[in-house]
């Protein structure tokens, strides 16, 4: 406490009713409490990745004689080569198809929600609050629900089991819609819109080359949280999938998961696998933080 | 916007004797606009609703024992086998139990974590910002592969604990599962609630601050208050979420006897649908995505109706 109330003593003397000077008469209990619960959960909320990450870096044998917390023999990359080398490279398979179906297909969906999104915030036609309203009740309709008739679906027109299966539904983001539609309306200045009509520009070019431009960290955000709902997915692979080829990696996983009773060497591949599928998610958060800190409130604005 | 556009639109119809000029401005651009979501939602959302109650009112009928098996229209026959089941209805209410507990629980963390967070106790606020964010980018198979490592008592680095508490028992697994999705998502739910506290103008604590209130009078009367929105909208995703169990409890079933084929009701939905009996199934379906429905509509209108009384 002497140490912070010393730094700044001049300010706090003076102007006490600064919001400045507020701050550090807090009393050392609130503050140290804080930061102690802080503290506390940050060991919870990092520790299970942290036992992730030791663990992936041992052998199958250390894994269950050494301390768990603490990293033995150093095996990561030779795991990490063995990981690729199982079964002919199936788990580097599996990656690529994950950053497909969640790369490609949550760009897509970004798009086409943006549009719609854009086209209810920023034109008046009849029908517009009822197709808001359907798409709303869109995101209450969970994506789950959809997984065993979509299966129905997708069964009658023989394309289960196929790319398209996990790939098709995941372009749709009603959700994104909603977002967009907020965004749209505080973003895009109307004035805009009519300078550039005036100019003889058509609404469509108008839209990719001014608004979506305007959008765009709104845009990123719509991105990355479908990206990570289309990597995360389970239900539709688990019910759609049967040939190993066409598998996520978060899908191959879990199968291998499910054996280990029947073959326990796959542990070691399990948990280096399960390392290798989480750092993507985390870098691409990390890289584009600035964007999605700020757009992560929008939704509850209204 | 509203008044230009009709106005200009009047004085073009009547300086261009054109008849039939569309009433709606851009309406080529609209629809342009609109269509390919409106195609896909069509396809992947409502079309999946419609197909799924037309295939749950059919049943499936048998000329004799080993006669070709045929579907006809069965009226309710499959919901009257849904509400008969009664490890279906263990499971909603094993789910219900969850969320009551776990959404206040994983709300309540959020909010005090946004609170300190927006509050001038902390330091290295960057930095627990994004410790706490980080379980949100773990896939939920991956937190429960490492959550249920960590529950084993051979694994485990606690092993004093895991080998006197049996978190994958019967009794607690059910707690086990509520951990690994509150670890998951506690972060987020932080994020959405501090945003939306960040958005509030510094001002309004100024009167607060001058009349004497401590920060935890001000999180009480100002903050909490003014993020209310924010904090029904998670609680909405949260209640949805719950009910829609699936991927933690599955793989739990790996480390633990205790989690039944029929654990939750999308656990259910599936194990019917691979024996395959999948007009049963889609009766479980509509079942469950009406009630997520009606409770997530519901717990939406009666947050309102308290909001404006």
């Amino acid at each position: 406490m002497s140490a912070v109330t010393t730094s700044r003593p001049r300010s706090s003397a003076p102007r006490s009713d600064s919001p400045r000077s507020r701050a550090i008469r807090e009393p050392l209990v609130s503050r140290t409490s804080a930061m102690l619960v802080m503290a506390v959960f940050t060991v919870y909320f990092l520790l299970p990745l942290w036992w992730l990450l030791v663990a992936s870096s041992k052998s199958t044998g250390d894994i269950l004689t050494t301390n768990p917390l603490w990293f033995a023999d150093m095996r990561l990359f030779s795991n990490i080569g063995d990981l690729f080398a199982y079964r002919d490279g199936i788990f580097l398979r599996w990656l690529g198809n994950s950053l497909l179906y969640a790369g490609l297909g949550g760009a897509v969906a970004t798009l086409l929600a943006a549009m719609a999104g854009y086209a209810l915030a920023k034109y008046r036609f009849p029908g517009r609050e009822l197709i808001f309203d359907v798409v709303l009740g869109g995101v209450l309709v969970p994506a789950t629900a959809l997984a065993l008739p979509l299966f129905l679906i997708f069964s009658q027109v023989q394309l289960t089991n196929t790319f398209w299966a996990v790939f098709l539904p995941s372009l749709v983001s009603p959700f994104g819609v909603y977002l967009a539609r907020i965004f749209a309306a505080s973003s895009v200045p109307d004035e805009l819109l009519e300078a550039s009509r005036l100019d003889g520009a058509g609404e469509i070019r108008t839209f990719f080359t001014v608004s979506l431009r305007l959008m765009s960290p709104a845009l990123v955000t719509m991105f990355l949280f479908q990206f990570v709902a289309i990597w995360n997915n389970f239900f539709l692979p688990l019910i759609m999938l049967r040939s190993e080829e066409l598998f996520p990696v978060v899908f191959g996983l879990y199968g291998w998961n499910n054996q280990l009773n029947q073959i326990p060497e796959l542990r070691g591949l399990v948990l280096i696998g399960a390392l290798l599928s989480v750092i993507p998610l985390i870098v691409i958060f990390l890289l584009l933080q600035r964007f999605w800190r700020n757009g992560l409130g929008t939704g509850a604005l209204k | 916007m509203t008044t230009t556009v009709p106005a200009r639109a009047r004085t073009e119809r009547s300086s261009v004797p054109r008849p039939r000029r569309p009433r709606v401005p851009f309406k080529g651009a609209i629809a342009a606009l609109l269509a390919p979501f409106a195609v896909l939602f069509l396809l992947f959302y409502v079309l999946p609703i419609i197909f799924a109650i037309g295939q749950s009112l059919l049943v499936v009928r048998r000329e004799g024992t080993f006669g070709k098996a045929e579907l006809v229209f069965g009226g309710l026959a499959q919901y009257a086998l849904v509400f008969q089941d009664e490890a279906f209805w263990t499971s909603m209410l094993r789910m219900l139990t969850f969320g009551v507990v776990q959404v206040p629980v994983m709300l309540g963390l959020a909010l005090v974590f946004a609170l300190l967070l927006d509050s001038p106790l902390l330091k290295g606020k960057r930095f627990f910002r994004l410790a706490f964010f980080v379980p949100y980018a773990v896939p939920g198979v991956i937190a429960a592969i490492m959550w249920g490592s960590l529950f084993s008592p051979n694994l485990s680095p606690f092993t004093a604990l895991t080998k006197n508490v049996d978190f994958l028992g019967a009794d607690l697994v059910l707690w086990s599962i509520a951990n690994v999705v509150t670890w998951v998502y506690v972060g987020y739910n932080m994020l959405i609630i501090y945003s939306s506290l960040l958005s509030i103008p510094s001002e309004i604590y100024e009167a607060a601050r001058l009349d004497g209130a401590g920060q935890f009078r001000i999180a009480w009367s100002i903050k909490i208050p003014l993020v209310r929105p924010a904090i029904v909208m998670t609680a909405i995703f949260s209640i949805i979420g719950t009910l829609q169990l699936l991927a933690e409890p599955q793989v739990f079933r790996s480390f633990s006897s205790a989690v039944t084929s029929t654990f939750t009701p999308n656990m259910t939905v599936y194990a019917t649908a691979s024996i395959p009996n999948a007009n049963l199934a889609a009766a479980f379906s509509v079942v469950l995505a009406v009630t997520t429905f009606v409770l997530s509509f519901g717990f939406m209108k009666w947050m309102q109706k308290k909001g404006n009384a």
